[in-house]
């Protein structure tokens, strides 16, 4: 008889697969995960401690730098909390952009974990396909507030750049040429065989363990929870757009996988609705005084970001500069069921598990 | 007016009001809207921290003192009129999620011992949020109840914040329900220096990680978790730092 013993395996901080600086401690026994904690805080910048001591509109490029795949609605929940708290009104111009540059963030966030979850697997060439279709948006960006990922777009009150003429166009042409794309990438992994062996029934929960475990985005609706906020608590201008909600039915990462891929779907339709109706003229920016004393009160928003519930919690007191500044990341709740998922699974599964929740470190660690 | 005339007056009311910072927010909004947006559009042109800059190079000299003086005298009489408006508003309609409120007020009286709350309000600034204030006593029946009361059964934890206010500690719950499609914000005070809270952890393992954040930012102790260590900062570091009596390392950065 071979005698075996349990053993410590450390994955990470440095390694390809973690999408950042993530540590697992995990206990293995033989191939069987026994046990996995995460230590997380490698790339913690005190972005809310540094936020007291700015203004309102100095915390926004902060907020670029939490979920660097989808800076724009890190932009938004900021920017979105305070004008709420002020009682702002904003531009239709001004919504229409923000709405636009958000599903364009959400598509190409999502291209980075579709492409970047199959290269976790194994699978080479999605990731360069994927990152063809990304830096067209990142194009699209560039060409309208001049950065790649950190933009810097919203302010209090509006945008900062209006759209330069032929840009809403070009969202247009966008929109038509990603819409063939999909077919492209469902002929290239969705029927996979490996892909499928890799994914399908693995990873499962049910719905009230995720619920138990404040899951949000597609970790949530990927068990059959229609939760959306951008359709159950309508922000901005979402009210006037017609989409539909993706969920899933098993809870296993293939369901993930299509899910997400469905949600890009459902972003071109709002962004198809959004080129359309794109008002002709208008400001890009409401009325808004120099210096932005936001009166004394709390507020909670929480806004849909491509990982899920994006949170922003200010308690201010009148002054320019917020309180206490809180951040729900939903990076930081989506990692916590991790070990639950890990147990009991074979260590091969760890990075596809992982990988499926779509985490980003900058976000965990704010 | 020739367009350089135009733009003259708009330069110098800008200088004017850099060098009376405080009166500036004030001051804005109820003058003379149409010139204010006029000049609003032409900044987003430009990079607006040099276009300032600019004006108050250009200004300081020409127009020092006294026109600074002029216009802060407008400003204090302005500053006035908007607060007296306030209190005239508020007594007015009361919010629609009044019921709401009222209905999550009977229930925890009566399960729970009216004593268990402290205040109840409607939050209208913070998007009509109904808000409880609960005594640090009563909090861990009253999140039992919260959790498995059908009338209430919140399931789902949104967010948590403990909040320094320098004279108390306070830690802020959103909690959502699924079942009901309502939520509700929770305050629990609890004492600066000695800072502790009752975990519910076990209730909502999604207040694990969060109630370890907490400690470690703010250094508020939750009594019953099983694993209350630092998350985000070393192990090995002292202090808490969103405390506000926390002194940084290196103060510049």
């Amino acid at each position: 008889m071979l005698r075996t013993e349990e053993m410590l395996l450390n994955v990470g901080p440095q390694h390809p697969s973690t999408h950042g600086v993530l540590r697992l401690i995990v206990k293995i026994d033989g191939e069987t995960i026994v046990d996995a904690e995460p230590v997380i805080g490698y790339l913690h910048r005190g972005t809310e401690k540094l936020a007291e001591d700015l203004n309102y509109t100095q915390i926004i490029p902060y907020t670029d730098r939490m979920d660097y795949l989808s800076a724009m609605t890190n932009n938004y929940a900021i920017v979105h909390a305070t004008e709420q708290l002020m009682g702002l009104e904003i531009p239709e111009r001004a919504e229409f952009l923000r709405v636009i540059v958000m599903e364009l963030n959400r598509i190409a966030s999502h291209l980075v974990w579709m492409g970047t979850y199959l290269l976790d697997i194994g699978a080479m060439s999605p990731f360069l396909y994927a990152f063809r279709d990304r830096e067209q948006i990142l194009n699209l960006f560039n060409e309208l507030c001049g950065a790649r990922i950190t933009y810097n777009y919203m302010r209090v009150g509006g945008v900062k750049w209006d759209a330069p003429p032929g840009w809403i166009d070009k969202v247009g042409e966008f929109v038509q040429y990603m819409k063939k794309q999909m077919d492209e990438y469902h002929g290239l992994i969705t029927g996979n065989e490996i892909f499928i062996q890799r994914t399908k029934g693995i990873g499962i929960y049910d719905r009230e363990t995720a619920i138990q475990f404040g899951l949000s985005g597609a970790n949530l609706r990927v068990t059959g929870v229609k939760w959306d906020l951008r359709k159950n608590q309508p922000y901005s201008i979402y009210e006037r757009f017609d989409f539909d909600v993706p969920v899933g039915q098993t809870g296993d990462l293939y369901d993930k996988y299509l899910c997400r891929m469905q949600e890009i779907v459902e972003s071109l339709k709002i962004l198809e609705q959004a080129v359309e109706q794109f008002p002709e003229g208008g400001s890009t920016m409401g009325k808004v005084p120099r210096v932005l004393r936001v009166p004394e009160g709390e507020i909670y928003v929480g806004i849909e970001s491509p990982r899920g519930e994006l949170g922003c919690h200010i308690v201010s007191k009148g002054k320019d500069k917020p309180w206490r500044l809180k951040f729900r990341r939903p990076s930081f709740y989506n990692l916590q069921i991790l070990p639950t998922l890990l147990k009991g699974e074979n260590i091969s599964n760890l990075v596809a598990i992982l990988g499926g929740i779509d985490i980003v470190l900058g976000e965990v660690d704010c | 007016m020739t367009e350089k005339e135009k733009r003259d007056p708009a330069s110098s009311e800008e200088a004017g009001e850099t060098l009376s910072a405080d009166n500036r927010a004030q001051d804005v909004s109820p003058k003379q809207p149409g010139k204010r947006e006029e000049t609003d559009r032409t900044d987003s042109d430009r990079p607006q921290s040099s276009q300032k800059q600019e004006a108050a190079r250009e200004a300081t000299p020409k127009t020092p003192r006294p026109a600074a003086a002029g216009r802060a005298r407008p400003a204090a009489g302005a500053r006035n009129r908007p607060a007296v408006k306030k209190e005239e508003e508020k007594p007015l309609e009361p919010s629609p999620l009044e019921p709401v409120l009222n209905r999550f007020v009977e229930i925890i009286k009566e399960k729970a011992g009216a004593e268990a709350i402290e205040e109840a309000y409607v939050n209208r600034a913070g998007r009509h949020l109904p808000v409880l204030v609960i005594k640090r006593e009563s909090w861990p029946s009253v999140a039992g109840l919260l959790k498995e009361d059908p009338g209430l059964s919140f399931d789902y934890v949104r967010n948590l914040s403990g909040v320094d206010y320098e004279t108390h500690m306070e830690v802020v719950y959103h909690l959502y329900s699924f079942a009901h499609s309502h939520q509700i914000g929770i305050r629990v005070k609890t004492d600066r220096e000695e800072s502790r809270m009752p975990s519910v952890q076990h209730l909502w393992k999604a207040a694990d990680w969060n109630e370890r954040e907490i400690y470690d930012l703010l250094g508020i102790r939750f009594e019953g978790h099983p694993n209350l260590k630092r998350i985000l900062m070393p192990d090995d570091w002292v202090g808490h730092p969103l405390r506000k009596d926390y002194e940084p390392l290196d103060k510049e950065v």
